[in-house]
């Protein structure tokens, strides 16, 4: 039964990472904005005249 | 520019731009029609630039915002490329990189994301650009050498998202939002998930042979998870309660600490003397429970702002004339004997005399006045007006913070942020009873086990201590008003936090502006007093106002609908009106000395806005303009009326209203008029020493110190992210009519909350019977815990809906 010990250590270890990396995701201002990134996703990539972007009139 | 003209349309089109119905002649570019030469210019810089992914995003929907005609001046914005300006704005600076914050307020669907960050796309020196929707910001991030901020917000101007760029952006410190409940909560659910598991021997029967021999072990695992949540998670409530008694002040808080202090101390106690079970797993989970409540109730509008003051309207800078040269200047540094020129639609920044050229200054922002008001050269004008026509020169005489609206902002009910303790939280009530009681009861348990058996007197006085904890109680007032707000929002009713709906609900007088709130601040009333005009007449009067540019001379062409005539010698005199001869009759319409007659200048009250009118050099009338009330106003105060709601009407013009008012109104209402901004406060501040609970209603920048004054300011507007003074709420012209039903729903949600609070008492009763029995036990207390939080917070939700329901407030599609 001694492994218990071992176990519930490990499972608060594997927690605290869990918790470490929300804690640096609040502070890294992921939750500022929880709509933006939704609509972001959705957009596509679009081929762009790659180093002359203002190059008149592309095609339609 | 190609317009191919095509006037076989029957249909009148929609834009393709910004889907608003185009006039008669609509212009056209790739066989698309556009309404304006704005929306137009835009689709031509987009189609250039490969962007016309924007219009395909959102399904059936015009993304585009009308662009207003105005041009932007090529040198307008110049002044942000000023390295004193561009310190304060700047985000970030490097050699190679500056980063810049705005607001939008233009942005509005997925399509305007889009858009905004793709600028890149049309001005190579932009690096990145980042859009926060939900508070209407863009980050952008630039190479100063390719790029300067100057262009940018030309170009978001020219793209029709004009960023706002006031005197704020300079004075004001950026605000950073408070991210601290979010950590406070992960970690009380962290260690609340953790402590149950440990916890679940205790749970059930088979556990007895683990806990034998963990028990220990469990215990000091679960004090290591308890103290960062008493100590970090927990801090708020304790720091609250502190704050109240020390003010000899019970709130909802001090039962809260009491009971959670005695749960964390009995476990403590219980474990380091290896008595057994603790609770341990209720008190994470309490904690955890009511900072659910706390973030419900942090709920609020990002992109809405409520603490707004004057800075927010001013401009950052403005045109000064240095021995004839123009020179741009911020504001701030703008002092007395300066001169400065206003070119139209800018806006005076402090009190100054009319130096040159003939101002029209619409101060709908101000007083909520729709008509221009003309001023002549020597009169001064107020700070806060906005020069409508030619450009015009002024001397500045008082500072900007010393004019004589802004000095409101000087009052000291603008120095201390708003509280709602007064008003006393029926949550803060019931909490100083609730605490009195259980400590009765707790002292009756005490002296009944004593003299029976000591051991047991312990356990029953802190177990009643122990449910003291009133976390079903804490949460039915959040989760309730929440949802308000939220019903409210559908409504186009925006509250400031859940504090204000209860204030609604106990308020018992209401004080309403005049001018912009009562009146539609975009619409006027015009009437015709003298020698009747026939059609004909009309329509003379009509062609000649076709050529004028003047505001008011729109305003009444826009009025009369008779046909326009061809006709000659048109001209304008500057300051006084205009002239032009139709089918050969001379037409004058303008000022009375320009159209009217002599004896006409005598006697006519100057304060209304008139305009004359002669026909072939004969005096025939006056067009006099005048406020709109809104409709549905006179329902609306028969409903307050009956809702037993003192009102009150404040107006800063003269008492020509009064008896359109008082039919409104009634005779029991106060009508006061003449009432400067600081009157207006006054009156309010009298009101509540007077003990009344006091609602404003306004709309400019005015009624702002009544509206910091009273306990719950609402503005009204007609753009929700338009200007609003600093408010409590902010309420959508449209909805004005529904007024007197916010209130009473706002009443409702009140009994909701006692209905709630009576569930939530329910259980307290049981777990005080099992306490005072000496039976309550951890057990039961981890299954009573979750029970009535959740029934609470369900009574709440359900009942709150309902109301909403039942009064047909809920969102009504389209």
């Amino acid at each position: 039964m001694t492994i218990i010990y071992m176990l519930i250590g490990i499972s608060l270890t594997v927690a605290v990472l869990f918790l470490t990396s929300f804690i640096w995701a609040v502070k890294s201002g992921q939750y500022e904005d929880d709509y933006t990134p939704s609509v972001r996703m959705l957009f596509d990539e679009e081929p762009t005249g790659a180093g002359n972007k203002k190059s008149g009139k592309g095609e339609a | 520019m190609r317009e191919s003209a095509s006037t076989l349309v029957d249909e009148k089109e929609h834009c393709y731009h910004c889907g608003d119905e185009c006039d008669s002649t609509p212009l056209y570019s790739d066989e698309k029609a556009f309404c304006c030469t704005g929306c137009q210019a835009v689709y031509e810089l987009l189609y250039a630039n490969n962007l016309c992914t924007y219009y395909n995003l959102e399904a059936g929907e015009k993304p585009g915002v009308t662009v207003k005609s105005e041009e932007v001046q090529a040198n307008q914005f110049t002044y942000l490329d000023e390295p004193a300006t561009q310190n304060q704005l700047l985000t970030f600076q490097s050699e190679t990189l500056h980063k810049v914050l705005f607001q939008i307020p233009g942005m509005h669907c997925s399509s305007c994301i889009w858009l905004l960050e793709n600028l890149f796309k049309l001005d190579n020196g932009v690096i990145e650009s980042r859009v926060n929707f939900p508070r209407k910001e863009i980050s952008v991030s630039f190479h100063p050498q390719k790029t300067k901020l100057s262009n940018i917000v030309t170009l978001l101007h020219k793209i029709g998202y004009g960023p706002t760029l006031n005197l704020s952006d300079l004075t004001g410190k950026k605000k950073k939002r408070d991210y601290s409940i979010n950590l406070k909560l992960g970690l009380a659910g962290f260690c609340f998930g953790n402590t149950m598991l440990l916890a679940f021997p205790d749970y059930f029967a088979f556990g007895e042979e683990v806990k034998q021999e963990f028990g220990h072990f469990f215990g000091y695992v679960s004090i290591a998870l308890a103290l960062p949540v008493l100590l970090y998670s927990a801090r708020g409530f304790f720091e609250s309660a502190w704050q109240g008694l020390k003010q000899k002040h019970v709130n909802l808080d001090t039962p809260i600490s009491v009971g959670l202090a005695a749960l964390f101390l009995v476990s403590l106690w219980d474990i380091i003397s290896g008595k057994g079970p603790c609770y341990l797993d209720s008190f994470t989970g309490l904690v955890f429970f009511m900072l659910i409540g706390k973030y419900v109730q942090k709920t609020t509008y990002d992109a809405l702002a409520f603490d707004r003051d004057y800075k927010a309207y001013f401009p950052i800078s403005v045109t000064v004339l240095e021995k004839g040269q123009e020179k741009i200047t911020a504001v701030k540094d703008l002092t007395p004997s300066k001169r400065i020129r206003i070119r139209n639609h800018e806006l005076v920044p402090a009190d100054a005399i009319l130096l040159r050229g003939s101002a029209f200054i619409d101060y709908s922002f101000v007083s909520g006045e729709s008509v221009p008001v003309p001023k002549v050269a020597g009169e001064i004008i107020y700070a806060g007006g906005r020069q409508v026509g030619e450009s015009i020169e002024l001397e500045v005489i008082k500072d900007v913070s010393q004019s004589y609206l802004t000095q409101l902002w000087n009052n000291e009910v603008f120095q201390k942020e708003k509280s709602y303790f007064g008003v006393g939280t029926y949550a803060d009530k019931v909490g100083g009873w609730f605490i009195s009681v259980t400590l009765l009861i707790a002292l009756g348990a005490l002296v009944y086990w004593v003299p029976r058996e000591t051991d047991m007197a312990i356990k029953a006085f802190t177990s009643v201590l122990v449910i003291a904890c009133p976390c079903a109680l804490s949460l039915s007032t959040p989760f309730t008003l929440s949802n308000a707000l939220k019903i409210f929002g559908g409504q186009k009713f925006y509250l400031k936090n859940g504090d204000v709906a209860e204030t609604l609900a106990k308020a018992d007088t209401i004080v309403f502006d005049k001018t912009g709130t009562l009146t539609e601040s975009t619409q006027t009333d015009i009437t015709y007093q003298g020698n009747e005009l026939d059609d004909y007449n009309k329509s003379l009067v009509r062609s000649v106002l076709q050529h004028s540019t003047h505001p008011l001379s729109q305003g009444l062409y826009s009025f009369l609908t008779q046909k326009v005539r061809p006709g000659s010698e048109y001209g304008e005199v500057a300051g006084q009106g205009v002239q032009g001869k139709v089918e050969g009759v001379l037409v004058k319409i303008g000022s009375s000395s320009f159209a009217g007659s002599a004896q006409l200048m005598v006697g006519a009250s100057s304060l209304a806005t008139r305009v004359y009118v002669s026909i072939g050099d004969e005096y025939n009338g006056v067009f006099t303009f005048s406020n709109h009330y809104r409709e549905g106003l006179e329902q609306l105060v028969k409903e307050l009326k009956q809702q037993g709601k003192k009102l009150a009407v404040l107006s800063g013009d003269n008492d020509a209203e009064r008896t359109n008012l008082q039919r409104i109104f009634g005779y029991e209402a106060d009508l006061r008029f003449h009432q400067s901004p600081a009157d207006k406060l006054a009156y309010i501040e009298q009101l509540k020493k007077a003990g009344h609970k006091v609602i404003m209603v306004g709309d400019g920048l005015n009624d702002a110190g009544a509206l910091q004054m009273s306990d719950a300011g609402i503005s009204i507007t007609n753009s929700v992210n338009g200007f609003t003074p600093g408010c409590d709420a902010i309420l959508d012209s449209g909805s004005f009519t529904n007024f007197a039903k916010f209130l009473h729903f706002s009443r409702r949600s009140m009994n909701v909350i006692l209905g709630a609070f009576i569930v939530s008492f329910f259980y307290n009763v049981i777990g005080l019977t099992l306490a005072v029995m000496g039976k309550f036990t951890p057990v039961i207390s981890a299954i009573l815990m979750p029970i009535s939080t959740v029934s609470v917070v369900l009574c709440s939700v359900l009942g709150v809906r309902f109301v909403a329901y039942q009064m047909g407030l809920f969102k009504t599609k389209k």
